[in-house]
């Protein structure tokens, strides 16, 4: 079975974001950059089904500029075995990228698709849905746990106070969710070993995917500055507070 | 508990602009070694520093070690990460391929350790002793030793010891009274070692203590001390740890800082004898310690560098967030924006920048005499690097000291308390002056063997390349005024250098009363050049359209602090070399 993983390049979790001066977008001159975490989760679960015989091939695939080989790299270095990058000055919108993504799965037709389920810095929560409507494949989002049996994937959703639990035909979609794994280390020797994995690289023009814009971004704001909070002396005086200052009970 | 970012970024413009990184590697026949590897591995050896070692850091400092009945008990935690550290590899990174290393440069191993001190200077002591051991162990034992000891030193499955003090012999070597008797293949040991560093623990399933000590034919002095692997556990027919050696952790140190790490007072031969192997010919062990040298010292230099980035790190934040002040609008001031609290962030940061620069551009020139072409390239590079490594380990860690103070002073109160971390970092950093050489030795060092004994031609050679850099700055117009300060301060220094190799070499005392002003003089000095080719690269970087402006020019701007505000103590060191050796020892000793 041949998995493909999409993964993007985001700000790393670590660094405290700061917006540019003119509200245009989030100040990302010299930021350390990194896996998104959601996607680091999603190589994981991928290279844990290739380790128990469950899958023979892992392939990541990223959009955007020849940075986003870094990360490539770095999925590559966890135990990846080939990458693509589509090359792309721009970072698109989902729309855009999952219109290229269902390219690529029409090329190298993956029995499962694996995505996180949200990139930490726009959090949008759409590319995998739109990825599976694009290629008409059923869905599986927010898995917290995944397996395989066969021609179905069992797919543990985390919902509102429970879990539910799909059985979806492959070929499918997949979103991971925080708890699905841990993942891990890369290992000294996989780190330059990665180097001499393919990486392949395309276009949007290669792939016959014009690139339109549907989203503008007007602005962006800090949050508002968090103000000092006081000590109460006791239960009543809290009680007290709660429903007549903040008046939520 | 502070977050410690790994400033990877800082770490690969140092390798790209100052080391040279790809050249470097090319020219050592690292075909597939280059930045964008280097980038790779500094990144994932961020995240496991980061997330793995640094969480630790605090609880290495409150619980530290202690002894138990099965031997020196290390803080919880250590053994998981210790563990994974092995599991990933990393310290695997210079050594051989042969015995399971990935043979990558010294600059890079060195690189990367700045991360492992940076993050848990307390526990990156173990590995930076177990890289010593199997270094000494692949320069000096024969194959058979190697082949028994070096793979489980190389992959980290084992820990090293560096066994050379004893309570009377500490800088002066020549006093180790440790015995060593044949007994047929082996020799039995008996002594006492103390302020031996990860002496003991449970992390692993053996320790190879390396061991000073004098065969019973020794002549005596120095040239009759011998090197010897003694494992806390004897290897059994399959080469697993057996049964235990004669040799136990009796005691450990109570500590002003690096709590986590244990410093053990060793026992060996309490039943008889601990059974040891002779490494390479007897009564050479000294000289063998001698070739480890170089490598501990700017090791420790470095562990300088790194205290100071992390207490760097952390009286940033503070500055940010501690909000003392209110502007005429209502609004608060974070104390960022006082003059004297930059003033003290640029002291670090220019500090920090300098220290690295030296630190890498010391380190590879091993790479470099390693990959000379012929023997008189390597020399160059050899006597570089014996140049290097006192000013590496002595101002360093120095300037370390005052690096870690102005953290505390930062946070104001906040930092005098046990509640802030900028109270460990300060007591962490006092070791730094004092194990593997005092400041007082490696002045000695600078003065003595690499000054005087060749009449001050290593020395001069690198105040040459000094003076063609300043020149090569003064044609930027831009960089003049940095560059009429690194002239000045060569100026000095090359004052203070004839000086020294005249009335320095008339007498033992006058070269000794003024020998760490001068090693502080060549530190300040070389991180002053550092920082003028740092800002140079990053001039012509801006000037070229290429990378990221606002990065570039601080890099521009953190060089002039440095030339402003640090080089100039150049001058006053020069004052105090020629005029005020004869004072330290005016008074007789009777005076005192």
């Amino acid at each position: 079975m041949k998995i493909l993983v999409c993964v993007k390049r985001v700000i790393d979790y670590n660094v405290k974001v700061r917006v540019k001066a003119d509200n245009s977008d989030v100040d990302l001159a010299n930021v350390k950059m990194a896996l998104n975490p959601f996607c680091e989760i999603a190589v994981e679960e991928a290279i844990r089904l290739k380790e128990a015989g469950v899958a023979s091939e892992v392939v990541v695939v990223s959009v955007g500029p020849k940075a986003v080989q870094e990360q490539l790299r770095a999925a590559l270095a966890l135990g990846a075995d080939r990458a693509i990058q589509i090359d792309s000055e721009q970072m698109p919108e989902s729309l855009n990228v999952a219109r290229l993504l269902a390219r690529v799965v029409e090329q190298e037709a993956p029995e499962l698709v694996l995505l996180g389920k949200q990139s930490i810095d726009t959090d949008n929560n759409q590319t995998g849905q739109m990825l599976a409507a694009l290629t008409g494949r059923p869905q599986g989002t927010f898995a917290s746990e995944v397996k395989v049996e066969g021609e179905k994937a069992i797919v543990t959703r985390e919902v509102d106070g429970g879990l539910r639990t799909l059985e979806l035909t492959l070929p499918a979609v997949i979103t991971t969710d925080l708890r699905l794994n841990e993942p891990r280390y890369a290992k000294l020797p996989d780190i330059m070993k990665a180097k001499r994995k393919p990486l392949a690289v395309t276009t949007p023009a290669e792939l016959g995917v014009e690139l339109k814009p549907h989203v503008e971004l007007l602005k962006v704001e800090e949050p508002a500055p968090r103000q000092a909070g006081i000590k109460v002396d006791s239960v009543d005086a809290l009680i007290d507070k709660l429903k007549n200052e903040a008046k939520v009970i | 508990m502070s977050e410690y970012l790994p400033p990877c970024n800082d770490i690969a413009f140092v390798l790209r602009e100052l080391v040279d990184f790809d050249a470097l590697c090319a020219a050592a026949g690292l075909t597939e070694v280059n930045e964008e590897l280097a980038t790779a591995i500094l990144d994932e050896a961020g995240r496991f520093g980061s997330e793995v070692w640094a969480p630790l850091n605090l609880q290495g400092d409150h619980e530290g070690a202690r002894l138990s009945e099965q031997g020196v008990q290390e803080t919880t935690g250590f053994a998981d990460a210790y563990n994974a550290f092995v599991e990933s590899g990393w310290q695997t990174l210079t050594f051989p391929e042969a015995y399971g290393g990935q043979g990558l440069p010294n600059v890079l191993g060195t690189a990367v350790n700045e991360i492992w001190q940076s993050a848990n200077m307390a526990f990156g002591l173990c590995p930076l002793l177990t890289w010593g051991a199997g270094e000494a162990i692949n320069h000096h034992g024969s194959e058979e030793l190697k082949a028994v000891w070096l793979p489980k030193l190389v992959s980290g499955e084992w820990t090293g010891t560096m066994n050379l003090t004893e309570p009377d012999a500490g800088s002066d070597l020549a006093a180790i009274k440790t015995k060593a008797v044949p007994e047929g293949d082996h020799y039995l040991i008996t002594g006492q070692k103390i302020f031996i560093t990860w002496g003991d623990h449970q992390m692993t399933s053996n320790i190879v203590h390396l061991v000073l000590a004098r065969l019973p034919d020794a002549p005596p002095g120095v040239k009759g001390i011998s090197l010897f692997v003694v494992p806390k556990f004897l290897l059994d027919e399959n080469g697993e740890p057996g049964q235990r050696n004669d040799v136990a952790c009796v005691s450990l140190e109570h500590k002003l800082g690096i709590h986590g790490s244990p410093t053990c007072t060793l026992s060996f031969g309490d039943n008889g004898g601990a059974v040891g192997y002779l490494v390479g010919e007897p009564h050479q062990g000294l000289a063998y310690m001698f070739t480890m040298m170089n490598h501990a010292r700017q090791s420790v230099g470095l562990q300088g560098l790194a205290i100071s980035e992390r207490a760097y790190q952390l009286a940033v934040a503070y500055a940010r967030e501690r909000i003392q002040g209110t502007r005429t609008d209502g609004s608060k001031i974070p104390i960022i924006e006082f003059p004297d609290v930059r003033r003290m962030l640029m002291q670090m940061r220019a500090s920090v920048e300098a220290m690295r620069g030296l630190a890498l551009l010391a380190a590879a020139e091993t790479d470099r005499a390693q990959a000379a072409s012929d023997e008189a390239q390597a020399a160059r590079h050899h006597q570089r690097v014996e140049l290097y490594t006192p000013i590496v380990k002595g101002w360093m860690t120095e300037l370390a000291q005052e690096v870690t103070y102005l953290g505390i002073q930062v946070h104001g109160g906040m930092g005098f308390s046990e509640d802030c971390e900028a109270a460990q970092h300060y007591r962490d950093a006092r070791i730094l002056t004092i194990y593997e050489g005092t400041t007082g030795i490696q002045a000695q060092d600078l003065i003595g063997r690499k000054t005087l004994r060749n009449k001050g031609v290593v020395l001069n050679e690198l105040l040459d390349e000094i003076a063609a850099d300043c020149e090569s700055l003064s044609s930027d117009a831009q960089l003049a005024p940095l560059a009429r300060r690194l002239s000045q301060g060569l100026e000095d220094t090359r004052q203070a250098v004839a000086w020294v190799l005249d009335s320095g070499a008339q007498s033992r005392d006058a070269a000794g009363a003024i020998s760490v002003p001068f090693m502080m003089l060549m530190g300040y000095l070389c991180g002053g050049w550092v920082s003028c080719r740092m800002a140079q690269r990053a001039t012509a970087r801006l000037a070229a359209g290429e990378g990221d402006p606002a990065y570039l020019q601080a890099k521009v701007s953190t060089a002039r602090f440095y030339c402003e505000h640090l080089l100039p103590r150049v001058s006053g060191l020069r004052d105090t070399i020629l005029e005020g050796s004869e004072s330290v020892m005016m008074l007789p000793e009777s005076g005192f």
